[in-house]
């Protein structure tokens, strides 16, 4: 078990939790919460391939996930806001107008 | 000359005025654009017609524009002008306008004034057209024209359930004629490469022998749809029944014109009879069964318009006959004098309906000759030249000219006369037997409004004409003039006579004028006697032709409609919509818009995809380091 | 890999385990940014310390104190705890918890294969970073900027709230 795999086992248990997270939550917030966790995950990942192969595309792409993260989370908040008004709870089976 | 696009261009204008307009303008207003286009259209014609003599030329084609063209195929629309379009569009226009005028009077209470005369004028058109048309195309397309306006206007009383049912039978049995036809037209462009009437009948003497087997099959295709118009044995059924429409159509188009058209067709497509021989006798064979067959049906016929139309499918068995033994212009000859005579017999028809108030029996007529002797002397004129009264009547040397051709011209035979000379004896007999039915014998139904001027005039001018029409043509014995075959001679080969003599014809039209006299004779004894019931019911029907029709095509096509009511071939498709559809409501189901499910989904996805390839890694098929590197 | 990156790798996981078994949203929080701290100090060990600092200066500093604004301006109560608490039976997360294992015992599965050279960590400088991002990423880093601009612009039209006047005859709603 070299440093590389240590990483990735690393960042496989921290994505692993964060996707239990999002199955398990009903709050709204909670999943938004749950996807950073796994963003995170994934950067770590990258990192950590920047590390093994001594490359910057690696810290880069943890770069563009951190401004994606940014992004997502002041549009997802603005959502749940919006929701939050609309069906006064922040319960996401609520939501569920959309069904087929 | 330049004008004859006029001809058909008048009646269509004259339709599409009416259709815009109807319900727009008055009666008059309607009438004066019905009758107006067709007379103006018969004056055109008049002044074509003149000119054309005078400048004694064979024929003259207009190319108003190109209609269809495909590479090197193409179909204009081209009107031709010859002695046989001429002959035909005056008899169109001229009998056309008449039948108008008299429909003014006889059509003047019905709600549907202004689309009776759309009809009829649409008619007219498509009629021109189909003769005027120097192509088959055209030809074809007035000839699907004529078809859907007889349908509009056999249903024209569409309120009644049976004549729609007679309207679409008229419709249905034509179009197998037409189907024929068509497939004709298919193997003539196969095989001659255009439609242009000229070029098939130059090219098709060059490009086949006598008795070809191709050229044989075009004839007897074309001859397949000329029997379907024509109402000849054994597409026959539909022209009694077409009697639903209202009187002036029965003359105007199951009469006068548009069921000679398939007379005209063999015709004009002579050449391809001449040299198919087998195909001509099947002319003339159809024609001479045909006519006697219809004639004994006439016979026992109560309604007065059945009797006529049954006599219209034994006349043009007359035209028939006169074509399938080569005696083009004849039959031409009959055409006319029996469009005069026919139209004025049907409108003389309407005019006795209408004034005993819709009554068409005849055993409810009677006595009539007292109370309408206007009616009674023109009915009188046209059932003399329908039974063919010697020296004085059209019929009487139209017909001559066929019962004698059929025996003395080359395609002609003994059995050929016998069947003329005894459809003429029949035609006498219950031509006889119409007359003293309504017009002799004591009044049984009571005349409620006699008709009037608009109606009688038109009937008068018929009147003179089917008997001076017949003065165009003599037979040898009687002066031997022949101003209408010379007229056609250069659009129809002349006939060919090889045996006979003047002695012979002398005999044949004593025997046949005795024969008459005896018919009418008989007649006046058997109006009152019984027939004998069962052929008379046998008779009546038309010799069940339409029992066996019902029998043999129509049942077995409705119980294999029935069978196949739910389309089997579609439960395929219907099938695989269903599957479809299951699929669907199964995927939709899964759009439950809980976002954890759809979470759990691409969960899940991932699951199966790492599965999948730790597997084949464990079968060996990937090296997991491959994927790594 | 010496004790630290197991020191912090286990303070990671302990943290988000606890950021997910939290039933107040506000503890929830808290835990994250120890866990996103400790994810920074294993960023240092593997030779990236620049994206160390990001992650504590972007992800804990900014994004998630956002989320923590957010939150107390929503201004729950208790109640959303006590939901999140009845909504959390174990019936519920039993399911996707061993889903989850299982996805996660493949990778490692996959990740633990032998593989070759085992490398050290290398470490790349923030130069070379920069060389990339501005060079050959040079678009990827403009659509980053849009992708930002769209959050902007997007949280602001979104979060715009509407507020309802009640009127004797008309209604209608306005901007607040």
């Amino acid at each position: 078990m070299n440093t590389t795999m240590e990483g990735l086992v690393l960042a496989g248990i921290l994505f692993t939790l964060g996707l239990i997270s999002m199955l398990i939550r009903r709050n709204i917030i909670f999943m938004l919460v749950s996807v950073e966790i796994m963003l995170n995950a994934a950067g770590l990942a990258f990192i950590v391939a920047a590390a093994r192969w001594g490359q910057p595309e690696g810290q880069v792409m943890f770069m563009f996930i951190l401004a994606m993260a940014a992004a997502e989370v002041s549009v997802g908040l603005a959502l749940i806001l919006q929701i939050y008004h609309q069906l006064k709870t922040l319960d996401s089976d609520e939501a569920s107008k959309m069904r087929g | 000359m330049q004008w004859i696009y006029l001809i058909p261009a008048l009646p269509f204008l004259g339709a599409l005025l009416l259709v815009l307009t109807s319900r727009r303008i008055s009666k008059r207003g309607v009438a004066l654009i019905g009758c107006g286009s067709v007379g103006l259209a018969a004056l055109v014609t008049i002044i074509a017609g003149l000119q054309f003599m005078q400048e004694g030329s064979t024929g003259y084609t207009q190319h108003l524009w190109d209609w269809v063209s495909i590479g090197t195929f193409r179909i204009g629309m081209d009107l031709r002008l010859d002695a046989l379009s001429l002959a035909f569009t005056f008899v169109i226009t001229f009998v056309g306008f008449l039948i108008h005028v008299y429909s003014t009077g006889y059509m003047t209470d019905d709600p549907d004034f202004a689309r009776f005369f759309a009809c009829m004028n649409l008619f007219v058109g498509a009629m021109l057209l189909l003769v005027l048309g120097d192509n088959l195309l055209l030809l074809y397309f007035g000839w699907e024209g004529v078809g859907l306006c007889s349908y509009l206007l056999i249903g024209f009383w569409y309120k009644d359930p049976a004549n729609g049912a007679a309207a679409r039978k008229a419709f249905i049995v034509t179009r197998v004629g037409d189907t024929a036809m068509a497939i004709a037209l298919f193997l003539l462009v196969q095989h001659t490469g255009s439609l242009q009437l000229s070029t098939i009948l130059a090219r098709a003497q060059e490009l086949w022998s006598v008795g070809d087997p191709t050229v044989v099959l075009i004839a007897f295709l074309l001859l397949g749809g000329a029997v379907g118009k024509s109402a000849q044995l054994p597409l026959q059924t539909w022209l009694p029944d077409a009697m639903a429409g209202p009187t002036p159509v029965s003359a105007l188009i199951h009469a006068a014109t548009m069921v000679t058209a398939g007379v005209y067709l063999i015709a004009r497509t002579n050449v391809l009879f001449i040299i198919s021989p087998s195909a001509q006798a099947a002319v003339a064979i159809i024609g001479a069964i045909t006519l006697l067959l219809a004639g004994c049906s006439a016979f026992v016929q109560t309604d007065i318009k059945r009797v006529l139309a049954y006599s219209t499918i034994s006349q043009i068995g007359y035209m028939f006959l006169a074509l399938g033994v080569g005696a083009w212009s004849a039959a031409i000859f009959h055409f006319i004098t029996h469009a005069f005579f026919k139209a004025l017999l049907f409108l003389g028809a309407g005019a006795v309906i209408v004034a005993l108030h819709h009554e068409q029996d005849m055993f409810k007529m009677g006595g009539l000759r007292k109370s309408l002797p206007g009616v009674f002397i023109i009915f009188l004129v046209g059932s003399a030249s329908l039974a063919a009264l010697p020296f004085v009547t059209s019929g009487f040397y139209s017909k001559d000219q066929i019962v004698w051709l059929a025996g003395a011209a080359v395609g002609g035979s003994a059995f050929y006369s016998l069947a003329a000379i005894l459809g003429a004896f029949i035609t006498a007999a219950y031509t006889a037997r119409m007359v003293f039915l309504v017009f002799f014998g004591h009044e049984k139904t009571y005349v409620h409004h006699p008709p009037g001027p608009v109606m009688m005039v038109p009937l008068y001018i018929l009147a003179v004409l089917s008997t001076l029409a017949g003065f165009v043509e003599l037979p040898h014995t009687l002066g031997h003039l022949t101003l209408l075959s010379d007229f056609l001679s250069p659009v129809l080969p002349a006939v060919v006579t090889d045996h006979g003599s003047v002695a012979l014809e002398w005999g044949m039209q004593g025997l046949t004028v005795a024969l008459c006299a005896f018919a009418i004779w008989l007649a006046w004894r058997l109006l009152a006697a019984p027939f004998p019931a069962g052929l008379k019911e046998v008779l009546k029907n038309g010799w069940g032709f339409d029992d066996a029709y019902n029998v043999l095509f129509v049942r077995p096509f409705v119980q294999l409609a029935k069978i196949n009511r739910k389309d089997i071939v579609d439960k395929l498709y219907t099938g695989l919509a269903m599957i479809t559809q299951r699929f669907h409501r199964m995927m939709s189901a899964t759009q439950s818009g809980i976002l954890r499910w759809y979470v759990m989904g691409i969960v899940m996805g991932a699951v199966i995809i790492l599965s999948v390839i730790i597997w084949r890694q464990y079968a060996g098929h990937v090296d997991i380091k491959m994927i790594q590197r | 890999m010496g004790p630290a990156f197991y020191i912090a790798g286990a303070v990671a996981i302990l943290s988000t385990l606890m950021v997910i078994t939290r039933f107040n949203i506000m503890h929830a929080l808290l835990y994250f940014i120890v866990s996103l701290l400790s994810i920074a100090v294993i960023f240092y060990l593997y030779g990236a310390p620049f994206m160390a600092a990001l992650e504590v200066i972007v992800y804990a500093g900014a994004i998630m104190v956002l989320i923590i604004f957010f939150v107390m301006m929503l201004n729950l109560g208790p109640q959303t705890a006590g939901d999140e608490a009845r909504w959390l039976t174990p019936r519920i997360w039993i399911g996707p918890s061993i889903l989850c294992l299982v996805l996660l015992a493949e990778l490692v599965y996959l990740i633990l294969q032998p593989a070759g050279t085992a490398g050290d960590v290398i470490t790349v400088d923030p130069k070379a970073v920069g060389m990339s991002l501005f060079g050959p990423y040079i678009l990827a880093v403009e659509l980053a900027g849009m992708l930002l601009m769209a959050g902007i612009v997007g949280a602001y039209h979104l979060g715009r709230q509407k507020k309802k006047i009640v009127h004797r005859f008309l209604e209608r709603t306005s901007d607040v």
